[in-house]
């Protein structure tokens, strides 16, 4: 498989043509957007947290490459159920495998994202990968649990 | 299209690509299409055997040695100047600073003019055009000296409003700063009525010519801008050189930007004298091996010719034009009467990096983003674009190429 279509591989291709996760959040104040200065993407994100602490719903409003869309349209999947210090852990460990920092074979450990180990071959394109996930991290503690 | 032969004066396209030594590589696997000459040019065996032939057999640093290495090193250096000189019609060399590119050189007026001519309420205009390097150095100078920056207005053409900028013009401008050809529409400003403009009204101009002297004959003398600012590696040299030109009263009046070596004439402890122009403002130990393989690299334009070069770039922009209007869900910007072979554009709604990605895919090389230019790319509503650029030892059927793999990425990513 050559390094392009290691990129865009198949899962990677249907999460930007189909994203999971994506909808209009007006609510959502622009300037809560997180911006890729290289390439003028920007998102904005909303996270419910349940009564039990856990992430019940993360969703993403934006335009962005192939790559930052199914980024993103994972993120949302894989966000589900997890516990706010599960939910930075595991975007810590995202980013860092991307940026080379770990082993990119923790990837293989995650699930679908393991289809963003092909990435590392792209450093200019880690930026695409990681906007949805630094987004996260500085909604989190953000987030409020109902009720506390 | 049918290659005919293809003329650059009286060599073949064929034989002169076959000066580039990197246009025989492959990239995944087929040959190169390098169309992001607006970013960089590539380089000319004849400008790589000079750099080579420097280090083999003259290199010593300049102006202080007094063996033959040294002498040689200090001629072929200022040799370089005067060719800059005679490249920008220049009246002297001692107007040409070597720089490390255009972003020094705008530095340099941005800090030492501007320190000594800018005072609190002044004005600079510049325009909503400008590469981040005509735009940031003096945002910096107007928030040192307590200056406002304003901006000639975009027309939706692409061109500058110039009737626009007349009327609104601020009696307190001092500098107006302008690029000679936008590196994001290709749009040619005429800079030579922009500096007479801002004469008649008492300011000084600053010319970025980073993406004009690769493609067009340029004289400092007859445009009458007081500073023109240039990269070599945009017109075939190496990276790292570059130059300044500023009228040579202005500089005289201006202090030193940098303090080292050579830009001293006596030095104390308690303080120091400046060296003549131009070395006033080169402080340190030159990029003796820029200014060589720049000196080669005027050498190998004039081989060709300016006007045998913008004919065959014109042919090939048109061409370019032609086949890019003709292809699916493809938006072009910049309507600019006079344009250079810089093309911007987005394929339907696909992002310019995933484009960009998959003409890799296939060998073609180009630019995607904001091209250093923010400012721009938000005035045209997109935040990112694709640009090809062109140069002469570019063919049709690379044009060609580009054409056919922007349908495959519209089938790829539908």
């Amino acid at each position: 498989m050559s390094a392009f279509d290691e990129l865009y591989q198949e899962i990677i291709m249907d999460h930007y043509r189909s994203p999971r996760g994506a909808a209009k959040l007006d609510h959502v104040p622009q300037a809560m957007a997180h911006e890729n200065p290289t390439c003028g993407d920007s998102i904005k994100l909303e996270v419910v947290v349940g009564a039990g602490g856990r992430l019940e719903r993360v969703r993403f409003d934006g335009h962005g490459c192939a790559i930052s869309t199914a980024s993103a349209s994972l993120m949302t999947e894989s966000m589900h159920g997890l516990s706010v210090a599960d939910a930075r852990e595991r975007a810590d460990t995202f980013i860092k495998a991307l940026r080379g920092e770990i082993p990119a074979s923790v990837l293989d450990e995650m699930g679908d994202l393991a289809a963003f180990k092909g990435l590392t071959s792209f450093p200019v394109r880690v930026k695409c990968a990681t906007l949805a996930w630094h987004a996260l991290l500085v909604s989190l503690p953000r987030v409020t649990t109902p009720g506390a | 299209m049918q290659e005919k032969i293809q003329l650059i004066g009286p060599r073949s396209v064929e034989d002169i690509r076959s000066d580039f030594p990197i246009l025989d590589r492959t990239v995944n696997g087929k040959p190169l299409a390098y169309l992001d000459n607006a970013a960089t040019s590539q380089k000319p065996r004849l400008v790589l055997d000079a750099i080579r032939v420097y280090y083999e057999h003259g290199n010593a640093n300049v102006h202080r040695a007094l063996h033959t290495l040294g002498e040689e090193a200090t001629a072929a250096y200022e040799e370089a100047r005067g060719k800059v000189q005679r490249f920008l019609s220049a009246r002297t060399s001692r107007e040409i600073i070597f720089t490390r590119g255009t972003t020094e050189a705008i530095n340099l007026v941005a800090s030492s003019w501007a320190d000594t001519n800018l005072s609190r309420g002044d004005v600079v205009l510049t325009t909503e055009m400008e590469h981040h390097s005509n735009l940031v150095p003096w945002q910096l100078a107007c928030a040192r000296r307590g200056c406002t920056l304003r901006f000639i207005p975009l027309a939706p053409d692409g061109t500058l409003n110039m009737a626009e900028a007349e009327r609104s013009w601020d009696p307190r401008t001092r500098l107006v700063a302008v690029t000679y050809v936008s590196n994001v529409l290709g749009t040619v400003n005429d800079v030579k009525s922009i500096a007479a403009m801002a004469h008649r009204r008492g300011a000084v101009v600053l010319v970025d010519g980073a993406q004009a002297v690769p493609h067009m004959r340029v004289d400092v003398q007859d445009l009458d801008c007081d500073f023109f600012a240039f990269s070599g590696h945009k017109v075939y040299a190496p990276m790292g050189i570059g130059a300044l030109y500023g009228k040579e009263k202005i500089l005289d009046a201006i202090p030193p930007w940098m303090g080292g070596g050579e830009m001293i004439r006596s030095v104390s402890l308690e303080g120091s004298t400046w060296n003549d122009l131009p070395w006033k403002f080169e402080a340190g130990t030159p990029n003796v091996e820029g200014a060589v393989g720049l000196s080669a690299a005027i050498d190998y334009i004039h081989t060709l010719g300016l006007s045998s070069i913008g004919k065959r770039e014109g042919e090939l922009a048109a061409y370019a034009r032609e086949r890019l209007s003709g292809v699916r869900a493809l938006t072009q910007y910049g309507a600019a009467p006079r344009r250079s072979g810089v093309f911007p554009f987005n394929l339907g709604d696909i992002h310019a990096h995933d484009v960009a990605q998959f003409l890799d895919r296939e060998g073609i090389a180009v630019r995607a983003g904001h091209h250093c230019a923010q400012p721009l790319a938000r005035k045209l509503g997109v935040p990112a674009t694709v640009r090809a650029s062109l140069s002469f030892y570019n063919t049709f059927s690379e044009i060609d190429r580009l054409v056919d793999a922007l349908d495959g990425a519209l089938r790829f990513y539908a």
